[in-house]
């Protein structure tokens, strides 16, 4: 257990990270130069860390598996970034947005790790703004904020719907800056496929040029993960079509240790399965719950004629309505936490409520705002949204309400992280969503753009320094070691083998079989019974994809099936080990719904008795079950209680 | 939907390409037309052959990784959408389909449909910028900004950076990619201070990397999929002769 010290600093709660960065040791200029970092990923995370250890001195490479660092997926975030500035006067403050981030996650995340983010959170949006990122403001001219689920304070800034577009703009522009002065070098269309230990220390990667399928080797003193979340182990999610596990993967099976895997969150307000052609979901940012009120109607008869279309929504009358968020959770409405509002969407489509044919619907309607602040206020809002659902499903959401359903959207878990964000193996750091640390069982909305921010803005650039101050003394990493000959070879074995099977089945045929595995046993409403059978049929379906799935072309192409076998051979690991942890949990907590520990009103019922831990997987070798660690949840400054969105 | 589709392939950047005739049969109008071409990719994969290659990541139109021409415009026949976010719905039954990479000197097919658009990295990084490191900067809301400025700025940075400003112009020029980020940052007081430099310096590598002169044809505006006005390069115009004008 020697190995998960978590480092968390002595001393209250308030002063822990300014005690640490006054303890840590630094790297001088002069030596700054001498050191090499590769950082993998180039989303907020990634590219802000890049960007920064660039502007610090140090010698960066980065990668990416997209034609562009702009492309990656933090892109798509709609809604907003969260921080404690308090400039709406509502009595915001770092504690309420560390104690709201807590709770928000079901007190399953580090109390150090969360009081940190919210504290740094502010320096955030003044760097936004300095890079010239164009938040929405007020006539007189000062930044604007709206609400989002899990908080009663309006301490989210965001532009438009675009705000991770916006702040993603404005980290690549950093980084472009760094990449035209030399101190960053960048490779695009580069996919690292294993990563290079020498002595127990992280000291490089090896990866695929997608062009032309030249393997290639990279040396450095710290390798940093930031390739974000694994949420497409259900093939259908919100997730960018080419967002996958593998280089956390890779990480973990050379020995970094995984922590809570199955806490995954499903978004609730996403545009609804159409068919089975469908390759992606859509998110509707959670911004809309601001002005919008879902609803389901209480008649049965209403909900046939809906289906049937023989009866609009704006046909059923207010009286006939039922706005479940609002009779449920009267204190939060329709601003509860993803994780509630999900489960709640879900218990009305299950007990016979859902509006669409396929009976998997709710709606989200935005007549009384409209009705209050007229067609015009909305559109500014969310204009850019409205025509989003419009070109997608052909519908006027002005008119007629949205429907909505939850998907897979983010995954709480990820590379366990000390204090310093770094892994079990030293000199291996993960940052953002690939990393486990923040977020807990359930993350609040607006808060992956601030945690990828903070860790890569200001984390990462102090607490690599400690590491690297050993690390002086170092020559640059020979890329010809036996290590790096040894993880070369092994990459191509495992393509040759990939190609040499030729089977029947193409890389989505087998992922849509695992992805519905997952959906059906591992998704929204867990059982022993699901988990368990779900481990079995992922063990069988892994062999089927080694006997059966055929890669056409060759490596030496750019061949985008082979890209996706790579990936899909290791989220069928991946989503076993997802299995096994929430068989593990015995409780209920946040986005970990077992259907066997809930309250008598059917919320989530943790066992802070048990549970209070963070499960901590390691590898222990091929089709080998992994071994459990646990890191104690220790937590001095809130008290735990059950969450309550009610009063 | 029954459809024909003449698509573009090419094995890589040297080999020569051709269209090839394709059918694809059963396809639901809800479905969207990379989903289509989904579909066709995994026919070709059970039949042994080679499925098209074709750019695309996030499915909902704010990444810019994918592109095609399709019919002869830049993310197909709907207005102020990328190609992911096309429906079948806006084509008819038995419809032949068109599909194309990008065109242009600038941008060099990679394979099939995709294409190497590093060339606007590399004009970003020539001056596309604040130079401000992290840390150390004001409280952010320290400048306050009328909000028609920053309106304007967002409007401008809504650029997705996909290309097709540049495929559909006649000239190739990337005017309007440039003007986007120039006129994003001149309309915000933290952009004004390096205004000179950063049009200047833009503007050359843009003419170093052999995208072509803007003739005001208006074609970038229509087709670009975030709708964003030719007013930027007029600003960018201006930003550019002003600038020279002080040199």
């Amino acid at each position: 257990m020697a190995k998960l010290d978590s480092k968390i600093p002595a001393g209250p709660l308030a002063e822990k990270w300014s005690k640490h960065k006054a303890d840590i040791r630094v790297v001088s200029p002069a030596n700054k130069r001498k050191l090499d970092i590769i950082v993998v990923g180039t989303g907020l995370g990634g590219a802000s860390a890049a960007a920064t250890l660039g502007e610090l001195g140090y010698n960066v490479k980065i990668f990416c598996i997209s034609d562009s660092p702009r492309r990656a997926h933090s892109i798509a975030a709609q809604g907003g970034i969260n921080a404690a500035k308090n400039y709406q006067n509502d009595n915001d403050s770092v504690f309420r947005l560390f104690y709201d981030t807590i709770k928000g996650g079901d007190y399953r995340a580090r109390e150090a790790n969360v009081y940190r983010l919210a504290e740094v959170s502010n320096n955030i949006i003044d760097q936004c703004v300095a890079q010239g990122v164009p938040f929405a403001r007020d006539y007189g001219g000062l930044l604007d904020n709206r609400s989002f689920g899990g908080a009663q304070v309006s301490r989210t800034f965001y532009a438009r719907g675009q705000t991770g577009q916006q702040l993603l703009l404005g980290a690549y522009a950093a980084l472009n800056r760094q990449i035209a002065k030399g101190s960053v070098k960048s490779y695009p269309r580069h996919e690292m496929l294993d990563l290079v230990l020498i002595d127990g220390k992280a000291r490089g990667i090896i990866t695929r040029n997608l062009i032309t399928g030249e393997i290639e080797r990279f040396g450095a003193h710290a390798v940093v993960i930031a390739t974000g979340g694994y949420g497409n182990v259900f093939f259908l999610s919100t997730n960018a079509m080419n967002s996958n596990g593998s280089a956390a993967w890779q990480c973990y099976k050379k020995g970094a240790f995984f922590a809570n895997p199955c806490f995954t969150q499903i978004h609730p307000t996403c545009i609804p399965v159409h068919g089975t052609q469908q390759s992606k979901l859509t998110l509707m940012s959670e911004s809309l719950r601001n002005d919008g009120r879902i609803w389901v109607p209480k008649k049965k008869e209403d909900v046939e004629l809906l289906r049937a279309k023989k009866k609009k929504a704006s046909d059923i009358p207010e009286e006939d309505r039922d706005y479940y968020l609002e009779r449920r959770y009267p204190a939060f409405g329709n601003l509860v936490p993803r994780d509630v509002a999900s489960r709640a969407a879900k218990e009305r489509c299950d007990a016979g409520y859902g509006v669409n044919d396929t009976g998997l619907a709710v709606f989200l309607d935005f007549k009384t705002a409209i009705d209050r602040l007229g067609e015009d206020v909305i559109r500014a809002r969310y204009g850019n949204l409205f025509q989003m659902y419009e070109k997608i499903t052909d519908v006027n959401p002005y008119h007629e309400p949205m429907m909505i359903y939850p998907a897979v959207h983010y995954t709480m878990g990820g590379i366990w992280v000390d204090y310093n964000l770094m892994t079990t193996i030293p000199g291996l750091y993960a940052i953002g969503e690939a990393n486990f640390s923040d977020h807990g069982a359930n993350r609040l909305g607006a808060s992956a753009l601030m945690q990828g921010l903070a860790d890569g803005y200001f984390v990462l650039p102090y607490t690599i320094g400690d590491y690297l101050s050993h690390e002086i003394q170092s020559p640059k990493v020979d890329t010809n070691a036996p290590e790096f000959v040894e993880a070369e070879k092994g990459v191509k074995e495992k393509i040759a083998k990939l190609f040499s099977i030729q089977g029947k089945e193409s890389v989505d045929d087998i992922h849509k079989k695992l992805g519905h595995i997952m959906w059906e046993n591992v998704g929204m409403a867990r059982t022993k019974e699901s988990l368990e059978k779900a481990i079995t049929e992922i063990q069988a379906l892994r062999k089927d994809f080694w006997k059966n799935v055929r890669i056409p072309g060759t490596n030496e192409e750019f061949n985008q099936e082979l890209e996706k076998a790579i990936r899909l051979a290791d989220f069928l690991e991946l989503g076993e080990l997802m299995a096994r942890d929430g068989l593990h949990r015995q409780e209920s907590c946040g986005g970990h719904f077992r259907v066997e520990y809930q309250t008598p009103e059917g919320e989530a019922l943790r066992d802070d008795e048990h549970f209070a831990y963070v499960a901590v997987w390691e590898y222990q070798g091929p089709d080998q079950e992994p071994k459990l660690d646990k890191e104690p949840l220790v937590f001095e400054a809130v008290h735990l209680a059950q969450r309550n969105y009610k009063d | 939907m029954n459809l024909t589709l003449k698509i573009w392939r090419q094995k890589n950047a040297k080999a020569p390409g051709k269209f090839v005739t394709y059918k694809v049969e059963n396809i639901s109008p809800d479905t969207s037309f990379l989903e289509m071409l989904d579909i066709l990719n995994n026919d070709l994969i059970h039949k042994g052959e080679d499925p098209v290659v074709f750019d695309h990541d996030c499915r909902e139109g704010i990444c810019g990784m994918c592109s095609l021409h399709i019919n002869g415009f830049a993310h197909g026949p709907d207005t102020e959408i990328t190609t992911c976010q096309l429906h079948m719905r806006k084509f008819k039954d038995g419809d032949t389909i068109t599909i194309e990479p990008w065109r242009s000197r600038a941008f060099p097919v990679i394979k099939d449909l995709a294409v190497d658009r590093s060339a606007f990295d590399k004009i970003l990084q020539a001056g596309g910028f604040i130079s401000v490191n992290t840390g150390g900067v004001p409280d952010a809301n320290t400048i306050p900004i009328p909000k028609k400025d920053a309106d304007e700025s967002m409007d401008a940075a809504a650029c997705i950076g996909c290309g097709a400003c540049v495929a559909t112009c006649k000239n190739g020029s990337a005017m309007l990619f440039v003007a986007a980020r120039v006129s994003s940052l001149a309309k915000l007081p933290q952009g004004r201070i390096e205004g000179a430099r950063r049009a200047k310096a833009m503007v050359a590598k843009m003419d170093e990397l052999g995208f072509g002169a803007c003739t005001n044809t208006g074609a970038c505006e229509a087709q670009c999929p975030k709708g964003i006005s030719i007013a930027h390069i007029a600003r960018l115009n201006r930003e550019f002769l002003s600038a020279k004008l002080k040199d």
